[in-house]
C-alpha cells in the first residue's frame, strides 16, 4: 500500500487529536486560574480543596487519572446511585484538562506571587476592592509571566492526547495503530505521525508565542 | 500657621500608637497631629518610624496599639457603641476614600497608559464616568506638566516624569489628606526639581493637608508648615520651620541636622 | 490468579487486601523501569548535550532539531515505533527493554537541556574568570565549572526522574507488567476497577511524595558553592 493512502484516516485521527487539544487545553486553563488563585485564597476551605486537587493530579499518573476516570469512576457512580459513565472523548478532555490545568495551576500561582508586592500598595491606597486588584492590577501583569511555561504545557498537552487512544478514541495515534494492525507497514506509519505530531507542536508553539506577544503588548511598547 | 500646640480639630491625631515589626518597636506610643490644610514635613534619621506613619495612615501597615483618627473617625477601628473594634474592610475602604498616597518607586501601573494609570481607579472605584475621569485626567496632566505622555507606558518616561504622574493619579482620587513618602529618593539627583516643583505647586493653591516624609531639606523648610524630627519612633522635636533649621534645640535634632546638610563636614 | 497469587472477592475490604501484593509486583517493575530509563536519559543527554554544542554547526543544528523533535512528539507513538520498528532491523529487545530505551529516549531532550542550563548559568562569569587565571580549558571545566554546575543540576534531573516514574505506566501498551497495567488486567478479570485503580493512585501519590521530599533535600543539602569532586 502507498503511504499516500494512510493520509485519510490519519488527518481524519489528526483532527480529533487538534479538537482534544484545544478544548482540553482550554479547559485546563480554567482548572489552573481556578485553583491558582484557589491555593493563594485566604479561605481555609477553599485553599484545602485547591492543595489537594494540585497535589493528587500533580502526584499521579496522568494514565491512571484516564483509567480512573473511563473505568473506575462508573462502578463509584453505580455505587452511590448515579450514571458516571462518560463518552471516551468526554472522559479524556477531562482527564487531560485536571491533569494540564494542575502543573498549571502552580504556574498562575507563581505568577501571581511573582508581581510587585508595590503593585499590590498602590491598588490598595488607590481603595480598588479585593476582586478589582486581582482582575485589573494583578492578572493583567501576572499573566505575561505565566505564558512561555503556558506554550511548554499547551505542548504537553497536545502529547498527552495520544493516551486517550488507549480508551479507544479516534485520535491520531489510535489511527495509526490500526493502519499498522491492518498493513503491518510500522516504519511508514508511525514516521508519518511522528512528524505530524511534530507539525502540530510546532504549529501550537507559534500560536501560543503570537498570544503571549499579544497579552504582554504593553511590555513592548516604544521598545 | 498652625502651632504645634494648636488643639482644634485636627484631621489626623495619632493617640498612643505602638507599631512594632517583631521585637523592634517602630513607633512607641505615639502622638502626633496635624490640622486640616496643614503641611507638615517628618524629617529623621532611618529606622526611625518616618514612612510607617504614612504607611499605617494608607493603611499598608496595622498598628500594633493606640487609636489612629482621621477627621475625627478612627482609622483601624470601627465604634461599637462606647468601645472600639477592629475595622473590617468596608470601613478601611471608606476611610482611605479620604488619603492619598505617593511612593518612593512610583508603583505606576506597568501594563496601563499614563491616561489610564490616572482614570482606572476613578473609573472602578469611584463610579465615575470614562468620559469625565479622561478629561480629569488631562486636566491633571496639564498640571503636571505631561500631557503630551498621556498615551505612553510609564517605562518610556523618565523617573521624574513617572513621579509626576504618579502625584497626578493620587489627585485624581480627589483626597483631603496626601501623603508623600520619600517621593524623591529614588530620582537622578537632576530629576529631583521636578518633582519638588509639582509638589510645591500644590502646597501653594490648593488646601490640601499634606504629610511629606523627605531628606530635601531645603524643599521641606520652604513648603512646610512645620517640621517634626523623630527620633526612635516619637517625636523628639517639632516646631515651625525657622525654628527647627535654625535654632534645634534638642542635641539628637543638631546632630542630624549637621549630618545632612554639612555632609562633607 | 495473578504472579500466583490469588484474589478474595469475598468483600471490597478482603478483594483490597489480596490484590495489594499483586499490585506490589507491578510497582517493582515501575520502579525498575524509572530507574533504567532515567539511566539511558542521563547518558543520551549528555551526547545530546555535548552535541549540541559542538563546534560546527553542521553537528550543533541538527542536534538541536532531533532534540526538539523528541521533545515535541508523544511518548507513545516512540514507544511503538521503537517496539515495531526496532525489529525490522534486526534489532528484537524484550518489552521491558524498549519501554526503558523509550523513556531514555524521551526524556533525553529534557535532561541535555537540563545539563546546558546548569552549564550555561555558571559558565559566562566563571570562563572569564578562569582565562584570567590562565587555566587550561579542559583543567577549567572540571574543576572550576562542573564543581559548581552539579548542584544546579541535580535537583532539575531529580524531578525529571519523578516524572519518568509518572509516565512507566505508558510502557503497559507494549505488555510490560507495570503497576497500572496489572491493575487494569486485575479490574479486567474481575470487574471490579475501581479498587485496584484508587490503590495505584494512592501508591503513585505516596512514591511521588516520597521522591519530592528526596528532591527537596537534594536541592537543600548540595553545597550551593559548588561541589569537591576530590
Amino acid at each position: 500500500m502507498e503511504w499516500t493512502s494512510y493520509l485519510a484516516p490519519l488527518s481524519q485521527g489528526a483532527w480529533v487529536t487538534v479538537q482534544l487539544t484545544v478544548y482540553s487545553t482550554i479547559l485546563g486553563a480554567l482548572c489552573a486560574f481556578l485553583f491558582g488563585l484557589g491555593k493563594l485564597s485566604h479561605n481555609p476551605l477553599v485553599k484545602g480543596i485547591s492543595v489537594a486537587y494540585i497535589e493528587i493530579f500533580r502526584g499521579t499518573s496522568l494514565l491512571v487519572q484516564l483509567f480512573w476516570i473511563y473505568f473506575a469512576l462508573p462502578i463509584m457512580g453505580q455505587a452511590i446511585g448515579l450514571d458516571l459513565r462518560f463518552p471516551p472523548v468526554v472522559a479524556g478532555v477531562v482527564a487531560l484538562a485536571l491533569n494540564i490545568g494542575a502543573y498549571g495551576a502552580e504556574v498562575v500561582r507563581g505568577a501571581v506571587q511573582a508581581v510587585p508586592k508595590e503593585q499590590y500598595e498602590a491598588a490598595t491606597a488607590l481603595n480598588f476592592t479585593g476582586r478589582k486588584r486581582l482582575w485589573r492590577i494583578t492578572l493583567p501583569q501576572a499573566i505575561p509571566e505565566m505564558m512561555p511555561t503556558f506554550g511548554n504545557l499547551a505542548v504537553q498537552n497536545l502529547k498527552d492526547t495520544a493516551l486517550v487512544s488507549l480508551i479507544s478514541l479516534g485520535d491520531m495515534a489510535f489511527r495509526a495503530e490500526q493502519i499498522r494492525n491492518f498493513t503491518q507497514d510500522s516504519v511508514t506509519v508511525y514516521t508519518l505521525v511522528l512528524f505530524m505530531y511534530f507539525g502540530m507542536a510546532l504549529v501550537l508553539t507559534a500560536c501560543m508565542k503570537l498570544l503571549e506577544r499579544y497579552v504582554g503588548r504593553w511590555r513592548a511598547a516604544g521598545r | 500657621m498652625n502651632d504645634a500646640t494648636d488643639n482644634r480639630d485636627p484631621i489626623i491625631r495619632f493617640d498612643k500608637v505602638v507599631k512594632r515589626f517583631g521585637d523592634h518597636v517602630v513607633l512607641d506610643e505615639l502622638d502626633f497631629e496635624v490640622q486640616r490644610g496643614e503641611k507638615v514635613t517628618i524629617i529623621g534619621p532611618s529606622g526611625s518610624g518616618k514612612s510607617t506613619v504614612l504607611r499605617i495612615l494608607m493603611t499598608l501597615e496595622e498598628i500594633n496599639g493606640g487609636v489612629v483618627y482621621v477627621g475625627g473617625e478612627p482609622l483601624w477601628h470601627q465604634r461599637k457603641g462606647e468601645s472600639l473594634e477592629p475595622a473590617g474592610e468596608q470601613h478601611l475602604r471608606q476611610m482611605r476614600s479620604h488619603l492619598g498616597m505617593v511612593f518612593q518607586q512610583f508603583n505606576l501601573f506597568p501594563h496601563m497608559t499614563v491616561l489610564r494609570n490616572l482614570t482606572e481607579a476613578p473609573v472602578q472605584v469611584l463610579g465615575v464616568s470614562k468620559a469625565e475621569a479622561k478629561q480629569r485626567g488631562m486636566e491633571l496632566l496639564e498640571m503636571v506638566g505631561l500631557t503630551d505622555q498621556a498615551s505612553k507606558y510609564p517605562h518610556q518616561l523618565s523617573g521624574g516624569q513617572q513621579q509626576r504622574v504618579g502625584i497626578a493619579r493620587a489627585l485624581a482620587m480627589r483626597p483631603k489628606i496626601m501623603l508623600f513618602d520619600e517621593p524623591t529618593s529614588a530620582l537622578d539627583p537632576e530629576l529631583v526639581g521636578e518633582v519638588l516643583n509639582v509638589i510645591r505647586t500644590l502646597a501653594d493653591e490648593h488646601d490640601l493637608t499634606m504629610l511629606l516624609v523627605t531628606h530635601e531639606m531645603h524643599f521641606a523648610r520652604q513648603v512646610s508648615d512645620r517640621i517634626c524630627f523623630f527620633d526612635k519612633g516619637r517625636i523628639k522635636e517639632q516646631g515651625k520651620p525657622e525654628e527647627i533649621f535654625t535654632a534645634p534645640k534638642e542635641e539628637r535634632t543638631k546632630a542630624f541636622l549637621k549630618a545632612v546638610l554639612d555632609p562633607d563636614d | 490468579m495473578f504472579f500466583g497469587i490469588e484474589w478474595d472477592t469475598s468483600s471490597q475490604w478482603a478483594f483490597a487486601v489480596s490484590i495489594f501484593p499483586i499490585l506490589l509486583h507491578g510497582l517493582v517493575v515501575t520502579l525498575q523501569a524509572t530507574v533504567v530509563g532515567f539511566f539511558i536519559a542521563l547518558i543520551l543527554g549528555l551526547v545530546l548535550a555535548a552535541l549540541k554544542s559542538a563546534p560546527t554547526r553542521f553537528i550543533r543544528w541538527p542536534a538541536k532539531l532531533v532534540t526538539e523533535f523528541i521533545r515535541d512528539t508523544p511518548l507513545l507513538i516512540q514507544l511503538f515505533f521503537l517496539f515495531y520498528v526496532l525489529p525490522e532491523f534486526g534489532l528484537t529487545l524484550p518489552a521491558f527493554l524498549t519501554g526503558a530505551l523509550a523513556l531514555g529516549v524521551q526524556y533525553s531532550a529534557y535532561t541535555s537541556e537540563v545539563y546546558r542550563a546548569g552549564l550555561e548559568a555558571v559558565a559566562k562569569g566563571q570562563r572569564e574568570a578562569a582565562r584570567a587565571l590562565n587555566l587550561a580549558s579542559a583543567r577549567t571545566f572540571t574543576h572550576i565549572i562542573l564543581p559548581q554546575a552539579i548542584p544546579r543540576i541535580i535537583p532539575a534531573l531529580g524531578n525529571y526522574l519523578v516524572s519518568i516514574m509518572k509516565d512507566v505506566p505508558v510502557l503497559s501498551v507494549v505488555t510490560v507488567l507495570e503497576m497500572l497495567g496489572v491493575a487494569k488486567i486485575i479490574g479486567d478479570r474481575t470487574g471490579g476497577y475501581l479498587i485496584p485503580l484508587s490503590m495505584v493512585g494512592g501508591l503513585y501519590l505516596v512514591m511521588t511524595i516520597i521522591a519530592s521530599f528526596g528532591v527537596r533535600y537534594l536541592d537543600t543539602h548540595l553545597p550551593k558553592r559548588g561541589l569537591s569532586l576530590k
